[in-house]
């Protein structure tokens, strides 16, 4: 576990990155609060599949039935579920979202809004996570490093601060 | 297997691990909503949010990952009283995420006082990171112990399960731990 600490640290000034980010949009998010209800379900979202993603090619790596070619099926299957997962999971998070914030602190936006809102973040972000965990394993394998101390925390935190910005992208162009 | 047999497998075993783990992220948001209190009396608490939920993330599905290639390995037992491996494996999640937490609250406020932004003073932003990650690393050990072990012993893939089921216990309770530890250390004038 001690090679880890080197990889956290350095994936803790990447998390700044995103909390700096967070906090220049902290206003908007404030204004509307079913966007802030949004944050924490987005990025979480993200960094699962990505997760999910990389550990399911780290054990198949460790076992060793993982090739790394754009025909090998379980690399092409798991992708592939990964963007079905995020076109069933996110238009459901945005509604949910929608509608915890309407029972509590009030939402100001239109329920369909915050659906596109996160069906759109969402399906960008599964795209990202793809690539991520893709290009993150094939990197341990060609470095010798052992993918479940490397690949996992690498994808997920790339997908949070890619979920931060991604959101925050969203947001711009829609609100 | 054809790829579609594996995206199929995939989807069906993963959809109920993510939806119920999105639920568990609208349950933070709503959190991460009600602690504008602490946010304003800890100013830079804000910017070290994903940082700290990021590190409860990293330290403890590593370790899940970690015992899931063991027991698909056959190398650990997925059953109390635990061995040594696994032992040593909870220790070093604890010890890192501890370092990790305390070098998060620092960097945190060596950065925001380079950029001249309101920032509380280093010993508070420290305190509370440790605190609530010895509170939260508590709670996760136990949560992956017992996903990754049931999941081995039911024939379902830990691999799949121990991802989302770590960052929604790490983003509720960290959020949760959170909140309490800024209430402690502002209590204990820290």
């Amino acid at each position: 576990m001690r090679s880890m600490l080197p990889v956290l640290f350095a994936l803790t000034l990447v998390e700044l990155g995103s909390g700096l980010v967070l906090g220049t949009f902290q206003r908007t998010l404030l204004t509307y609060p079913s966007l802030l209800v949004l944050v924490p379900v987005t990025i979480g979202s993200a960094g699962n599949l990505g997760s999910i993603l990389a550990a399911r090619l780290s054990t198949a790596f460790h076992l060793g039935v993982l090739s790394f070619s754009p025909t090998d099926e379980r690399l092409a299957g798991n992708a592939l579920a990964i963007l079905g997962l995020a076109v069933t999971i996110f238009p459901a998070v945005g509604a949910g979202a929608w509608w915890l914030a309407s029972l509590t602190v009030g939402a100001r936006l239109a329920a369909a809004t915050v659906i596109v809102i996160a069906a759109t973040a969402g399906v960008a972000l599964a795209l990202v996570a793809v690539v991520v965990a893709l290009t993150a394993t094939y990197a341990a394998y060609r470095l010798g490093l052992d993918p479940d101390d490397v690949v996992v925390p690498v994808v997920t935190n790339v997908c949070d601060v890619l979920g931060v910005v991604t959101l925050f992208v969203v947001v711009a162009v829609v609100v | 297997m054809s790829i579609r047999a594996v995206a199929t497998g995939a989807y069906r075993e993963a959809l109920p691990a993510v939806a119920a783990s999105a639920a568990g992220g609208l349950v933070a948001g709503l959190l991460l909503g009600g602690m504008r209190g602490e946010l304003r009396a800890v100013p830079g608490l804000l910017v070290l949010v994903p940082a700290l939920l990021a590190t409860r993330g990293n330290v403890y599905s590593s370790l899940g990952a970690r015992l899931g290639s063991g027991l698909h390995q056959g190398l650990i037992e997925p059953h109390l009283p635990l061995d040594e491996r696994v032992r040593a494996a909870i220790a070093a999640a604890i010890a890192n995420g501890l370092l990790a937490s305390t070098f998060a609250a620092t960097a945190a406020w060596v950065v925001l006082g380079l950029i001249d932004y309101p920032v509380a003073p280093l010993s508070r932003l420290v305190s509370i990171a440790v605190l609530a990650g010895l509170l939260s690393g508590v709670v996760l050990v136990g949560a992956v112990l017992g996903v990754t072990f049931l999941a081995f012993r039911r024939g379902l893939d830990p691999d799949t399960l121990v991802g989302p089921v770590v960052t929604t216990t790490g983003d509720l309770f960290g959020l949760a731990f959170l909140v309490l530890a800024a209430r402690i250390v502002l209590l204990g004038g820290g």
